[in-house]
């Protein structure tokens, strides 16, 4: 290697990873990262226990875990977020000094965080050289960094608009702004932060295209996730983690879907997928929630006149990428925006206002758990009590506040739903998502509502927190609820759902009875090529009339 | 170098913060008293015995106390629905002016009925005043740091007019000063030779009933709510507009019952000096108290004791005056900042 890595910026070569091609070869020889016995514990929380990685050139190393086993902590470490108590960083030979960021850059790691970090107001090119100058300097960089970017983004085949400013791509795009950014850097290990999880199935398979391409040119890579199918299809190396230990290392090439399962969770899990939804024949249930041609406008969003029914004892599930008016529905239905146009009837009642429709009794799972669902700085009790704070055993005569019932309740609800918090004065931003999660199922569904609006109601949470979400959802629909389920995870909407309707751009499209929702279907009605799926019910019956 | 998060928080740690700023307080101004050519631990002595160790000294603070009890519940008040109300002094003075208005002749009562009478009218000028910084806030969007600390100097403009225009007392040989309160709207003095008042048991009573609305009733639960998430609280069911109205509200309201009380209570008449910044110093007194609305009367008291005692020991030592502002300044500061770290840890790397 010819260049000090100290001064990757002042590189004049073509492309960044041209050095790494001449320097380590793609596989085996020295690992290009190693991480030796990384300890850190957060106040009495292992959060990462003597955990040894070593990564080679041109690999892909995935690192699989629940929520909260030490992944993200485990990359922050290596990032220079955190500074770790115990262990050693070297990359290619030289020792990583502790919580700099800074160092990590110039050692060649580069992390894609799952929440972007880019500016929305700049253009691309502006984004990608952020930060890569003195503030001293007075030269303009942009020229430059334009003719590497070109050369760089024909290398890897990653192709974005460079002065398109980045509020207006696409999230497939930024992310793949984010991935520019770290390779004009210089990046040698390239850290990504479940870059999935936002992803349609078909950019998936795009981003999955580009990181191959990038590690046969010698980068190396980290995926962090929690998704099965997308670690098997896409990694060399599976890494587990377990409540912060490293629990097993394998190929991905003679992994097993259970053997993953059992060395993440500790135990096999009975899937909770299949044959949950059995038993729905008694279809024709009262709707008790009905959208007639709403259209909405707010901010950047909208809804354009979506029409939808949910009956009593069905759970229609809503799938589409984040950011095509999910949101806004859900505030129509839960009476916090008014429609411009069209009609929103709650079990047959035009809604008037958010305490009507709590009033009315509908069990509301919020997308954002602490910052919509819970008071963030309130406590477990008076976080229980909230929505109903004006009626009884909570309040008497209507505006006194009756803490001891308030505490019984919130005591009801923390012993029923399994809250794990030390005390119910405890304040509520202190528990951990599942645990949150649980005082909201026992607040929404404690009595009973006859419709229940579930936003994400698994995101974020580990594999036994969702099962008893799923748990519940399918309690309450045997019990005659009505369901509309919104999520990004196909998987679980087609778990849990007798229909399926796909929103993009603010349109709701007609729900598909189970058997006819596919997940390439639906990832096609997500990106908004409907037309390709008519093609494909044309080409079907074609198909069925020469038989 | 960056600030994290303790994981744990003692009590004790939270309750000896204050305290130990207060003594890094003390012990910073001593560099400025010694400065000043005299030995701190005379002045410091000097300072207690004259704000607590007289009965007339102990009066004269909880008397200077009064004021800073009413405005530093107005802005806890509003602060704990995140309405950032700065114009407590303009609201007193507008308090002062209703009480001018109904106690100086036109209404005559027996004080049992005109005393009350004069702080609910103080009370609705000073929620009125509130009225137009609320209305831009909520419905255009209008920074309320601006409108309500600009108000004040429009209120004390208008005083002045008043009090040099229509209401001049043409007894007070020419001063600029308003016609006196008349006997029956005085408020009755708690100790004789003494200026305190009752208006200092009102302000203990506002600072209880506001406490146990803040902490017992819906209203008050629906104002830290959305004090503390306004998106939250509206997904609650809240109307979030309303509660930061009303809450914006009872803060004028008791602002505006600070110029009732130093009105008819200590000084008689209205004058353009009857505030030396009581509105400003409630928002310290609030911040002291760490928004907490019991917490408001001791940080009062406290605040007061510093200010008389600074007083009186500037005189007999033969100190500067200013030295009382600085002490001031430098306990909440340093109050401030040990409560921070109370909470917070920095971590150096």
């Amino acid at each position: 290697m010819t260049k000090s890595p100290n001064q990757p910026f002042r590189s004049q070569s073509s492309s960044p990873l041209s050095h790494e091609s001449k320097g380590t070869p793609p596989s085996g020889g020295v690992p290009l990262l190693v991480a030796e016995g990384i300890c850190k514990t957060f106040g009495e929380h292992r959060a990462n226990d003597d955990i040894s990685l070593r990564l080679a050139a041109g690999e892909i190393l995935c690192l699989l875990g629940e929520n909260g086993a030490g992944k993200t902590t485990l990359m922050n470490i290596l990032f220079g977020h955190y500074v770790a108590d115990a262990g050693t960083i070297t990359v290619a030979g030289q020792p990583l000094p502790p919580g700099s960021t800074q160092a990590a850059l110039r050692a060649g790691i580069g992390m894609v965080h799952q929440h972007f970090t880019l500016a929305g107001g700049l253009t691309v090119l502006e984004n990608v050289v952020l930060g890569t100058q003195s503030l001293w300097s007075l030269r303009d960089v942009r020229a430059n960094a334009r003719v590497r970017l070109q050369t760089l983004m024909n290398d890897v085949g990653l192709r974005v608009d460079l002065d398109a400013l980045v509020d207006t791509l696409p999230v497939g795009q930024r992310q793949r702004v984010e991935i520019l950014k770290v390779l004009y850097r210089q990046a040698r290990v390239l850290i990504l932060d479940e870059p999935t999880a936002i992803l349609s199935p078909q950019e998936c398979d795009g981003l999955f295209t580009t990181l191959r391409a990038l590690a046969a040119r010698g980068l190396a890579v980290i995926l962090i996730s929690h998704k099965l199918e997308d670690v098997m299809r896409i990694s060399d190396r599976i890494a587990v983690l377990r409540d912060g230990r490293l629990v097993g290392e394998v190929a991905a090439a003679k992994a097993k879907r259970d053997d993953l399962v059992r060395m993440m969770i500790g135990r096999s899990l009975t899937q909770v997928s299949k044959g949950t939804s059995e038993g729905n024949d008694q279809d024709t249930g009262e709707p008790v929630l009905v959208l007639r041609k709403v259209s909405v406008r707010k901010g950047r969003d909208r809804l354009c006149d979506v029409s939808v029914s949910v009956r009593q004892g069905e759970i229609l599930g809503i799938a589409g990428i984040s950011g095509n008016g999910q949101s806004l529905l859900a505030d129509v239905i839960y009476g916090l925006v008014r429609p411009d146009q069209g009609e929103v009837r709650l079990y047959g009642e035009a809604i008037s206002s958010t305490q009507q429709v709590i009033d009315a009794g509908v069990g509301r799972i919020c997308e954002d758990r602490l910052g919509t669902g819970m008071i963030a700085g309130m406590s477990v009790a008076e976080n229980a009590a909230s929505t109903r704070r004006r009626i009884p055993p909570f309040a008497r005569w209507g505006w006194y506040i009756d803490n001891r019932a308030v505490r019984a309740r919130a005591q009801d609800y923390q012993q029923q739903f399994d809250v794990r918090c030390r005390h119910i004065g405890q304040p509520i931003a202190e528990l951990s998502g599942g645990n949150i999660q649980k005082l909201i199922l026992a607040r929404e569904l404690a009595d009973q509502p006859r419709f229940i609006l579930a936003h994400q109601p698994s995101r974020g949470l580990d594999a036994g927190a969702i099962a008893f979400v799923h748990e519940c959802l399918i309690q309450a629909r045997k019990q005659g609820a009505g369901i509309l389920l919104m999520s990004e995870d196909l998987d679980e909407l087609l778990a849990l759902s007798d229909q399926v309707a796909v929103i993009f751009e603010g349109t709701l499209s007609a729900p598909l009875a189970r058997d006819e929702a596919t997940v390439s279907r639906l990832g096609l009605l997500m990106i908004g090529h409907a037309d390709e799926i008519e093609n494909e019910k044309i080409e079907k019956k074609s198909k069925r009339h020469a038989h | 170098m960056r600030i994290e998060k303790r994981p744990h928080v003692s009590i004790l740690w939270l309750v000896s913060a204050p305290l130990l700023a207060s003594l890094a307080a003390l012990i910073l101004s001593a560099a400025l008293i010694i400065w000043a050519g005299q030995s701190p631990l005379r002045a410091y002595q000097e300072l207690v015995l004259a704000a607590l160790g007289s009965r007339g000294g102990l009066a004269e603070t909880l008397s200077y106390a009064t004021p800073l009890i009413f405005t530093g519940l107005a802005a806890a008040i509003a602060f704990r629905a995140k309405f950032w109300n700065i114009g407590g002094e303009g609201q007193l003075y507008i308090g002062a002016c209703a009480a001018t208005a109904l106690g100086t002749g036109i209404l005559t009562a027996p004080p049992v009925i005109l005393i009350p009478l004069l702080f609910i009218a103080g009370a609705l000028a000073g929620g009125i005043l509130l009225v137009i910084p609320v209305i831009l806030k909520t419905a255009l969007r209008v920074d309320e740091v601006v409108t309500t600390l600009l108000l004040n100097f429009i209120v004390l403009l208008v005083v002045s007019f008043l009090i040099e225009g229509p209401w001049r007392d043409p007894m007070a040989l020419g001063w600029p000063q308003a016609a006196p309160i008349i006997d029956e709207g005085v408020l009755p003095k708690l100790l004789d030779r003494t200026r305190l008042h009752i208006g200092f048991l009102v302000a203990v009573g506002c600072a209880v009933i506001s406490w146990f609305v803040m902490q017992r009733t819906v209203w008050g639960f629906e104002i830290r709510a959305v004090g503390l998430a306004a998106t939250a609280a509206a997904f609650a069911g809240m109307r979030v507009t309303r509660v930061v109205v009303i809450a914006a509200l009872i803060s004028g309201a008791m602002a505006g019952m600070a110029g009732v009380s130093e009105v008819a209570g200590l000084k008689g008449y209205m004058t353009l000096d009857l505030s030396p910044g009581f509105g400003y110093t409630g928002i310290a007194v609030a911040m002291l108290a760490g928004l907490h609305l019991l917490a408001v009367v001791p940080a009062a008291i406290f605040l007061s004791a510093v200010y008389v005692g600074a007083d009186s020991m500037s005189r007999t030592l033969d100190i500067p005056t200013y030295l009382a502002d600085v002490l001031v300044a430098l306990s909440v500061l340093a109050i401030l900042v040990c409560t921070v770290f109370a909470r917070y840890r920095l971590r150096f790397s």
